[in-house]
């Protein structure tokens, strides 16, 4: 005798605390059997209130905290914020500053990129990824280090310009990166590419079409996958990316898969800007030569006043930005990464608002997860790339 | 340079009635809360405008002002490759339309907004809090809210539970040094 039982939808609970939920994400899903009907995500376990805090800090001062941000790019968000801080003084970095700028930016991308891989494949099953994806970090963090002390919250760009020039071989160091890592990124790909698992758990799971991509605020390698030729580096170029010549990887589908080979073929491109870069750079300058707003030279400051007063300003009253506002945005690993400055005048910032990238790709789950299976949900949490500290801020 | 020009030529032949500003890097238009819907709807699908993206809400808060808030759109257009901001001044008491009929990723931005200021947004499906605490009390970004909140939070060792109590500046008492250390 079969006997029918009818059976309710259920609530699952996804997170806080889950290692596939890439930080504190906790996610409520209405489940019809295995199929998700409602996504909610809650989001926010991780607010430390940066933009408060940040109308109480001077300008300088507040790079750190962009570190913190997208603790995955951290250089990346750092370049948003001095660059809208440039832009309120109306200043602009000396050239090798910005070419540094640059080559940390994409060294950065490179970083955020090989993360997405290792968790994205962990997530999905593909362990072997993390590792070897980890392993090319840990030369990029030697090189964060060797640039500015720390391995990751560096603090290295400054407004106008960076803390200090690249020390004596590193430029050599990050030339014999560039010239091994194609081979790695080959490497990479045989793991996945055509791994019929990797196929079989990304290929169109979370298709979004390029009318849902505007809708939904995409941008960066988001929107790319969804077929836009669209890339801040071109459409608004910021430092040094006019000069450099680079191609914009475009998806078709729009699925987990494009999304997965757009940010493949964006760590190659990277990879040649680097090179373009280093081959470009001469010697000078890296600080903005106005002592008023960056600091003055060591040696200076040891036998001359003027130089010690500066000094003292600059680290304790920090400078004055004139009045005015100002949106910049650039293209961090995760989309747009963009800040929004008022200032009434004073060394502080008035009101900031700092847009994250991964804000709208999070949000966007809401919509991408329904009629989805439970399993994908992992797919569609690393497809869209985010980090915690970025999106509650 | 020429691209504002050209964006601002065409935002007074489109909506001449708008009240229009002109930054050094960009163009400002400034709305009302009862044309809000209307304009954002027209900047979207004029395709000369093409303002197919909303990338930013920014609430701003300035205590001193007859209208203390001010609600900051950044728009986008990826074919035309331009931007926009949109402002917008408002009081506490009037709720503001929302735009998620018009971009659906506004949901969380006025969310956002929301409980960061005490914005209302009439219309919105689902305005809860987003990032703060779900029993949070006040609204953290507005310029009298202190900048060390207001309550701290503790586990309890009597009630077996995480608390919330009122917010605590003192140090704790110290014996002071009876004798001095030489």
């Amino acid at each position: 005798m079969a006997q029918q039982k009818e059976f309710q939808n259920y609530t699952v609970n996804f997170g806080p605390q889950h290692p596939a939920a890439h930080g504190v994400l906790r996610l409520l899903l209405d489940l019809d059997g295995e199929v998700v009907e409602r996504a909610d995500p809650h989001i926010g376990f991780l607010h430390r209130g940066t933009e408060k805090l940040l109308e109480h800090k001077t300008y300088l001062q507040g790079v750190p905290y962009f570190d913190r941000l997208d603790y995955m790019s951290m250089m990346s968000e750092e370049h948003s914020w001095v660059l809208a801080v440039e832009k309120l003084l109306g200043i602009q970095a000396p050239e090798r500053a910005q070419y540094i700028r640059v080559i940390f930016a994409e060294l950065t991308r490179i970083l955020n990129h090989l993360l997405f891989l290792g968790a994205h494949g962990l997530d999905v099953g593909a362990m072997t990824m993390f590792i070897y994806a980890f392993r090319e970090r840990e030369e990029i963090f030697d090189m964060y280090e060797a640039v500015s002390g720390a391995r990751m919250h560096a603090a290295y760009f400054r407004p106008g310009g960076v803390a200090r020039d690249l020390p004596e071989g590193l430029a050599e160091r990050i030339k014999d990166f560039t010239d091994s890592f194609p081979s790695k990124i080959d490497e990479y790909e045989t793991l996945l590419t055509e791994n019929r698992i990797w196929k079989q758990r990304l290929v169109d799971i979370g298709v979004v079409s390029p009318e849902e991509a505007l809708d939904m605020g995409f941008a960066g390698p988001m929107l790319r996958a969804s077929g836009f030729a669209w890339d801040l580096r071109k459409a608004e170029p910021y430092d040094a990316y006019d000069r450099l010549d680079f191609d914009i990887p475009v998806g078709k589908n729009g699925d987990s898969y494009d999304r997965y080979l757009v940010r493949v073929d964006e760590i190659r491109q990277s990879n040649r800007i680097i090179r373009q870069c280093l081959e470009q750079m001469k010697p000078g300058p890296v600080r903005y030569e106005d002592f008023k707003i960056s600091p003055p030279y060591r040696k200076e400051m040891q036998r001359d006043m003027e130089s010690l007063i500066h000094h003292f300003k600059l680290f304790s009253e920090g400078f004055q930005v004139p009045v005015g506002e100002v949106y910049v945005a650039t293209e961090s690993p995760k989309g747009e990464f963009g800040v929004y400055i008022i200032s009434h005048g004073e060394n502080k910032p008035y009101r900031v608002k700092i847009r994250a990238a991964g804000f709208n790709h999070l949000q966007a789950v809401k919509r991408m997860a329904l009629g989805h299976m439970l399993a994908d949900v992992t797919t569609l949490v690393g497809t869209v790339d985010i980090v915690f500290g970025e999106i509650d801020r | 340079m020429e691209k504002l020009d050209h964006l601002e030529q065409l935002l007074s032949d489109r909506l001449p009635h708008l009240q229009r500003e002109r930054l050094a890097d960009a163009v400002v238009v400034w709305v009302t809360p009862e044309n809000l819907v209307e304009t954002m709807t027209r900047l979207r699908d004029d395709p000369d405008l093409d303002f197919k993206q909303m990338i930013d809400l920014a609430g701003v808060h300035y205590p001193e002002r007859e209208k203390p808030f001010v609600i900051v759109y950044q728009l986008l257009s990826v074919h035309k490759n331009h931007r926009l901001r949109v402002k917008m001044a408002i009081d506490e008491q009037t709720p503001v339309p929302s735009v998620i009929p018009v971009w659906w990723c506004a949901d969380w931005y006025e969310r956002e907004a929301y409980e960061m200021f005490g914005i209302l947004f009439a219309g919105h499906p689902d305005l809860r809090r987003l990032l703060t605490d779900y029993d949070f009390e006040g609204f953290p970004l507005r310029k009298d809210f202190p900048l060390s909140g207001l309550s701290e939070v503790r586990y309890d060792p009597a009630q077996k539970r995480v608390i919330r109590q009122p917010l605590q500046m003192v140090h704790p008492n110290r014996e002071p040094y009876q004798v001095n250390p030489s």
